[in-house]
């Protein structure tokens, strides 16, 4: 018996959530009083809905299905799992996705599959949603589709046309991971795919000779994801290979999902998650590689073992353990060196520059850029304020540690 | 000392304010001896306002684009003091024009806050109204929807709206207004509604959705609630599925955990068979 759209929604959805991607910013601006049809898109990406878990929910984000020929084992759809199984057809992920989009649930598709039959089997039925999407219906929202590793480069340039944002998950910080994980996927094959697309993309960003434009190839770029926590890779292994990724393919983002019980888990997975909060951690060394000015190396340089702290944010962390270049004066420090502040974000010290251009700043100024006056005063001087110097107190470690906690028994 | 009144609407609209502010920059009246006084917001005690001064024609009061922007942004917030510090900015920039750069200083952030929280109501009003439809007449879909804004937003966000949900017909009721699209023309009213019941047959299956995306083995409930603050959950029809989540997560989670690894499906050994690249196998 066929099972209800209620039910196939339920397991897709359900198979699907283990990709962190929700991004549907940065994308070229559409907009359907221009151009007719349904749904606009470009800015900054909206976020319709948070679940408990306290992701935001932008797109409807599904698998075509969950049937799949690999068997890696982090993966609940993995061919060896007992989970259920289901399917939609084209037509149904069309409809769900214009209906949802219709009430403003969603801001448009996160479209993946479990690999059927063949690779260009699978990417072909990807590909006809969304062409289904963009030329049958006229549908100008977002569009993010997962590429299928060593699909034909016709089916590759096809999506683009019609995608937002295209993907393929590099599933593991190292290579022996995913050599452990994935038996059946190789390392150098979703580099030469994530490669491909970066020359389609940046192809579609020249003009030629003439000054045309070539078509628009997936405007809001390409990106990835690695688990972590389920192999032994250290964070320091995770940022290299994120710094990497970024560098080498121009990715947009690198998702990092803490490796997450799935239903009918596999034996080769560790027993227990690694904490949510080590995930957290690999975001803010994310940012500071990507908006701080930092480079990977140096947050994981004080590091032995390679792991960033768990108590203290990586920021602060530096901070301590670089505490001779501070205090900064406020008033004359550098944009470089107020970027490394903890408790100064981008904006905030973009404000300090602009502001101290007129006036001296105190550190009580600091209140009114939304700045946590506690957080900065050990780092900074300024008019009327001049810390303890910070290599004098040895107990100061404890002043920004968390305190302490009973631990949980299991 | 003589004090002046300067009689504005109430719903955001900038423009009074603006003619307002001009004439009472040019007649040289100091912030602090104007009143600003929203419509119906009257009180008594001085029932008949002082005539202003004669303009002076040589005063040319200047703005930047720059700083009218960020202040008819500021003047959509509800706050009953915008007017006020909106013309006292505007006095203190004619000679201090470097002013909006200080952003340390009490006036200038006050504004910017002001300012953030209208852009924050506008950006999550056009993430979370949810349009339920209606009978539809002449071959159109018609939708309805409401919403409870903090802010004069409506002018604000009516064209994100338009130029989204272009193929269809459209009401969005709110405590402060209306916006309406009929596929030609955007209409934008103030006068307030009030809500109504709105059923839609999909919201059950988005409810579906919503609970099968959320992962119970990582509850993050204040993640949750400062991006989705509780005073919208009425109106989401989403949220009347939260408590029951969050109450059967941690079994679920248990659920998972203690699940043996059963015998593979009978597909799994097939596939192997099939796949040559597929090493022995590890069961």
């Amino acid at each position: 018996m066929k099972r209800s759209m209620s039910d196939r929604l339920s397991i897709l959805a359900d198979a699907a959530k283990y990709d962190a991607s929700c991004a549907s910013s940065g994308t070229d601006k559409r907009n359907a009083r221009k151009a007719g049809g349904l749904g606009s898109a470009g800015g900054g990406g909206i976020c319709h809905a948070y679940a408990p878990d306290g992701r935001c929910i932008s797109l409807l984000k599904i698998l075509l299905t969950n049937f799949c020929v690999y068997d890696c084992a982090y993966c609940i759809n993995r061919s060896s799992s007992n989970v259920e199984r289901a399917r939609f057809s084209v037509e149904d992920v069309v409809w769900l996705t214009l209906e949802f989009y219709r009430r403003n649930y969603i801001e448009g598709l996160f479209l993946s599959s479990g690999i059927i039959r063949s690779s260009d089997y699978t990417m072909e039925q990807l590909v006809r949603v969304a062409r289904e999407l963009r030329l049958t219906h006229r549908f100008g929202g977002y569009i993010h589709l997962k590429t299928i590793p060593d699909a034909s480069p016709g089916l590759i340039e096809e999506a683009g046309l019609y995608a937002d944002r295209l993907s393929i998950n590099v599933e593991m910080p190292t290579e022996q991971g995913l050599a452990q994980y994935a038996p059946q996927k190789e390392a150098a094959g979703i580099r030469q795919a994530m490669g491909d697309v970066r020359g389609l993309i940046d192809a579609g960003r020249d003009r030629s000779h003439g000054g045309r434009r070539p078509p628009r190839f997936a405007p809001g770029g390409q990106s990835t994801q690695m688990i972590v926590g389920a192999d032994a890779a250290s964070d320091r292994d995770v940022l290299t290979s994120a710094t990497r990724l970024y560098n080498g393919y121009r990715l947009r983002r690198v998702y990092y999902s803490a490796f997450s019980p799935i239903p009918d888990a596999s034996a080769l997975l560790p027993v227990r998650p690694p904490p949510l909060v080590r995930e957290h951690r690999l975001y803010q060394a994310d940012w500071m590689v990507r908006f701080y000015g930092f480079a990977a190396d140096e947050i994981t340089a004080a590091i032995p073992d390679g792991m960033l702290s768990l108590d203290l944010d990586p920021k602060l962390a530096w901070a301590l353990a670089n505490r001779a270049l501070f205090p900064l004066d406020l008033n004359t420090a550098s944009r470089e060196m107020l970027l490394r502040v903890p408790g100064l974000g981008p904006k905030a010290v973009q404000a300090l520059l602009a502001a101290r251009q007129h006036r001296t700043i105190r550190v009580e100024d600091l209140t009114r850029l939304n700045v946590s006056v506690r957080k900065v005063r050990p780092f900074v001087s300024a008019r009327g304020w001049s810390p303890t110097k910070l290599a004098d107190r040895h107990d100061l470690g404890t002043l920004f540690a968390p305190k302490p906690q009973q631990m949980s028994l299991l | 000392m003589t004090r002046f009144r300067a009689r504005v609407s109430a719903d955001g609209d900038s423009a009074c304010w603006r003619t307002l502010a001009r004439r009472a920059l040019r007649a040289g009246i100091a912030p602090e001896r104007l009143d600003w006084i929203e419509d119906g917001k009257d009180d008594d005690l001085f029932p008949v306002d002082a005539p202003w001064p004669e303009e002076d024609p040589a005063r040319a009061p200047v703005l930047s684009r720059a700083a009218l922007t960020l202040i008819e942004t500021a003047l959509c917030h509800s706050d009953p003091v915008r007017h006020d510090l909106a013309y006292r900015l505007v006095w203190r920039l004619q000679d201090e024009a470097g002013l909006l750069a200080v952003s340390t200083d009490a006036d200038v952030a006050r504004l910017r806050r002001m300012a953030q929280a209208v852009r924050r109501d506008s950006h999550k009003m056009t993430a979370f109204v949810r349009f339920r439809e209606q009978p539809g007449c002449n071959g159109r879909r018609r939708f309805c929807a409401w919403f409870e804004p903090d802010h004069h937003i409506l002018r604000r966000v009516a064209p994100f709206f338009a130029n989204r949900f272009t193929d269809m017909d459209w009401l969005i009721a709110t405590p402060r207004g209306s916006i309406a699209w009929d596929g030609e023309t955007l209409d934008v009213r103030s006068g307030a509604f009030t809500r109504p019941e709105l059923a839609d047959d999909l919201d059950q299956l988005w409810r579906t959705y919503y609970g099968a995306t959320f992962n119970p083995a990582r509850v993050k409930i204040q993640a949750m609630k400062s991006e989705m603050p509780r005073k919208y959950w009425r109106n989401l029809p989403e949220t009347n599925d939260i408590p029951a989540l969050l109450a059967g997560a941690d079994a679920r989670v248990r659920r998972m955990a203690a699940q043996q690894a059963a015998p593979a499906p009978a597909f799994h050994h097939s596939l192997r068979k099939r796949l040559p690249r597929v090493p022995e196998d590890r069961d």
